[in-house]
């Protein structure tokens, strides 16, 4: 029983809301497309980074078929390969990625999780999503404009990203991806206020923030980092659109372009790199923390018990974003740094090992034995548990300076950090749709749909990535066009892409039996009711399913308890929900 | 990224603070409360405007550290060939205080719910905030008719870009300042009753007196104080 009430004079939110104090959309346009209300903003986000990691899709099958049969398709150039890695790599990390977690699961799932309404700023919060939009916008009319995208890398990397040899680099292709990022950034700091002002402000009496779920934690410190780290390549591509437009010379240091002087010179690309990374390594736990806080409540609900050291998750979900600030330089090893410098960096990388391996004995620990039911949701989660060891272990490999220079640009590197940030990710999505699909519906997703879908990404999942690690071991280079006569590369690499270039274009296809299991589960799939998964967080107590707008009816839910109430001793049922009053048990 | 790691240092040091607050080692799992009987939430009496803006004054303050690292990285290099600061930036200075003053007297005003005061505040405020932009404009075309263009030294592309950036933020929040004088004058009076037309009235100060610290550093690190003022610190650490 908790009798300590820290603030007498407090201010909580009152258990009944007038009705008046709801925003109410008077036409269908404010109701469904220029809505305030948080749960369509995050359909709208999710389904338009749903749209464009389809693109990013299709830019990943042009590559690989462009690997293993080199030369065959007449459409794929070495101009067009450059331009498709370039936006794959930005697309996924940052449009579907960091849009889908916090702008759509933040959405959706803060204010119900929490007891609220909305979210604090509903008006803002609108406002983020079309700005959202209308940087992918400007991004896809990158493959309209003349000369096509960019193909800089998505790292973008000056001097070469703003030279005629770049695609895009003296063309528009550039100044539509630094356009884009810069709004991207702008949209998302509108959203990133809501969700933290919305965690810190609109919590539902009770809701002490030990008692949040863990999906709050981790997208509320995503958010956060997020927030803090996003200036960083604000400031570079700020920088680096002046250069290109304005003739400035922050990045561009002298160079000499097919026998003639430009007229750059001085800049630092160092620098650029320093902004980039400043961003750049806490943007892969912006994408990691919110998956993490998804996967230990899908893991909780689906294995029936409660998450096992919710207090040393809390602490290492914290840990984890403040430790990401002081890694960025140990992607610059090879640009070359002072020794010590290289030295603490790689302490640093390491040390991040220790908190996120807690979370995974945690999770496992959770599991043991537990009542696990292996349904969509569930698989995905134990898939993210594996995969991100496995990416997580060959992270430790890189983090070494001496390990890592003959590594880095190879596709090893590509096989890390498409383990440990691309699949793994990608799966918690899957099974955190899987799981919310039902209360964003009403409806479940087909069961069968879902297994399929399922096994073929997984086992596919490895067969890409697995043989990528030995491709890269042999020292085949990443981002290479074509390896033509190349002595050091066996015969057999060339076999193996063939392999990891099938198993790609089946994962692709399986991604296309879940987008028509989205759709045809909108009318076809089975009754959901409001709680199907028998799951004790807020947003499963809604009185209505799907929740409409203000969420919760006339009154505001309270909160006695922890979000993890499962299987408790001497409990008349398996699961005990956030809002149900306890009777009074101490320990 | 010294001054951009030490910023972070601060906002951690905030953070730390405001969790250690939170009952980071309660026992959730051991704490079941009954009716009538739930723990407070451990949220902010302010209100969620002013929490609101206190977290985009950390990340424009994230910007501008970063923008402050930049130049201190870039100076560092060999053919850094500093400006003249033109006099006019001390003109804009004290306009911009006069401006962050005349908010602060408005700010005082709006709670003694004394509208005719708000009003001279406000618009006190927002006419020496654009005597300011405008002062700014005129350093920028002094400095070109000098000949020191954006292109020519990373000192004047530093210059512009610093100064174009917070002017950029002046004017983001003279549109917010023109909301608040629409309220202020429409006079209505359950804005004043239900203390909406204070709370805005409070945020632009305090965002203005961000403003002003923020020119302050930026000035510093213009005119060269900065360096000297970091010399002099690692003179006394040695």
């Amino acid at each position: 029983m908790v009798d300590v009430i820290r603030e007498p004079l407090e201010p909580v939110p009152p258990a009944e809301v007038p009705d008046v104090e709801l925003y109410h959309p008077k036409s269908w346009l404010t109701t469904w497309v220029f809505s305030q209300d948080a749960k369509i903003i995050a359909v709208q986000y999710a389904c338009t980074a749903l749209a464009i990691g389809f693109v990013a899709l299709v830019l990943s099958w042009m590559m690989r078929l462009q690997l293993a049969f080199p030369d065959d398709f007449a459409f794929i150039d070495a101009t067009g390969y450059y331009q498709f890695i370039t936006m794959h790599g930005m697309i996924m990390v940052i449009y579907l990625l960091t849009a889908l977690f916090l702008g759509g699961f933040g959405n959706y799932l803060i204010p119900l999780m929490l007891g609220a309404r909305d979210m604090v700023f509903p008006y803002v919060n609108m406002l983020s999503y079309w700005i959202y939009l209308l940087a992918v916008l400007v991004l896809v009319a990158g493959f309209f404009a003349p000369g096509g995208p960019t193909g800089a890398g998505w790292t973008l990397y000056p001097p070469q990203a703003i030279l005629s040899g770049t695609p895009g680099g003296r063309e528009w292709g550039i100044i539509l991806m630094l356009g884009s990022l810069i709004l991207f950034i702008i949209g998302f700091t509108m959203g990133g206020l809501n969700y933290v002002v919305t965690v810190l402000q609109a919590r539902a009496r009770g809701m002490t923030l030990m008692r949040m779920p863990l999906t709050v934690w981790g997208i509320f410190t995503a958010t956060v980092m997020a927030l803090l780290a996003f200036p960083a390549l604000f400031v570079a591509c700020v920088m680096m659109l002046i250069d290109r437009l304005l003739g400035t010379s922050f990045f561009m240091p002298a160079l000499v372009e097919m026998g003639e002087q430009l007229k750059y010179g001085g800049g630092s690309p160092i620098l650029f790199q320093h902004l980039f990374w400043f961003f750049g390594h806490p943007e892969v736990y912006i994408v990691a923390l919110p998956a993490f806080g998804i996967v230990s409540d899908l893991i909780s609900t689906h294995a029936r018990k409660n998450i096992f050291g919710y207090r040393m998750m809390v602490w290492a979900i914290v840990g984890i974003g403040a430790l990401s600030f002081v890694v960025w330089a140990h992607h610059m090893y090879v640009s070359g740094m002072n020794p010590y410098f290289g030295f603490f960096f790689a302490t640093t990388t390491l040390i991040i090992a220790i908190p996120t391996a807690i979370k995974v004995y945690n999770w496992v620990l959770t599991l043991w034995r537990g009542d696990i039911h292996l349904n969509p949701p569930m698989l995905f989660a134990l898939a993210f548990i594996v995969t991100f060891v496995n990416g997580g272990l060959t992270g430790l490999f890189l983090g070494n300076v001496v390990v890592d220079v003959p590594l880095s640009d190879t596709m090893f590197v590509v096989a890390h950090f498409h383990m440990v940030m691309g699949v793994a990710p990608i799966f918690v999505v899957f099974g955190a749709i899987y799981h919310w699909y039902p209360k964003i519906t009403g409806r479940m997703l087909n069961d069968a749909m879902g297994k399929i879908h399922f096994w073929v990404s997984f086992v596919g999942a490895y067969a890409i990535f697995f043989p990528m690690h030995y491709l890269g071991l042999i020292g085949v280079p990443r981002r290479y066009f074509e390896l033509g006569e190349t002595a050091f590369v066996p015969p057999s690499a060339h076999d193996l892409n063939i392999f990891i270039t099938a198993a790609a274009l089946t994962v692709g296809a399986a991604q296309l039996l879940f987008l028509f299991n989205l759709i045809w589960s909108l009318r076809h799939g089975l009754d959901a009711g409001g709680n199907p998964w028998r799951a004790t967080s807020l947003e499963w107590q809604t009185p209505t399913t799907p929740p409409p707008h203000g969420n919760w009816g006339r009154e505001l839910p309270v909160v006695y308890r922890w979000a993890y109430d499962y299987n408790v001793p001497g409990a008349a049922q398996d699961f005990l929900p956030q809002n149900m009053p306890g009777s009074g048990r101490t320990g | 990224m010294l001054v951009v790691a030490l910023f972070m240092l601060v906002v951690a040091a905030v953070a730390l603070w405001w969790l250690a607050r939170q009952g980071l080692m309660e026992k959730p799992w051991l704490e079941e409360s009954t009716v009538g009987n739930v723990p407070a939430t451990g949220a902010s009496s302010r209100p969620a405007a002013t929490i609101g803006l206190g977290v985009f004054l950390t990340v424009a303050g994230a910007l501008f550290a970063l923008l402050v690292s930049a130049y201190a990285m870039r100076m560092a290099m060999p053919d850094w060939r500093s400006l003249p600061v033109p006099p006019l930036l001390w003109i804009n200075t004290v306009a911009l205080a006069v401006s962050s003053a005349a908010l602060q007297c408005a700010q005082a005003a709006a709670r003694r719910d004394d509208l005719a005061d708000v009003r001279t505040g406000l618009l006190a405020g927002g006419a020496a905030a654009l005597v300011f932009l405008v002062g700014q404009l005129l350093a920028w075309q002094q400095l070109h008719l000098l000949g020191y263009f954006l292109a020519n030294n990373p000192a004047n592309s530093f210059f512009y870009l610093v100064t174009a950036v917070h002017g950029v933020h002046v004017l983001g929040g003279l549109v917010a300042l023109a909301r608040t004088g629409a309220r202020a004058w429409r006079g209505d009076r359950r804005d004043v009753e239900s203390g909406r037309l204070r709370l805005s009235v409070q945020l632009c100060t305090l965002y203005w007196h961000f403003l002003l610290l923020v020119w302050l550093i930026l000035l510093a690190l213009l005119t060269g104080w900065a360096d000297r003022f970091a010399e002099i610190c690692s003179q006394l650490l040695t």
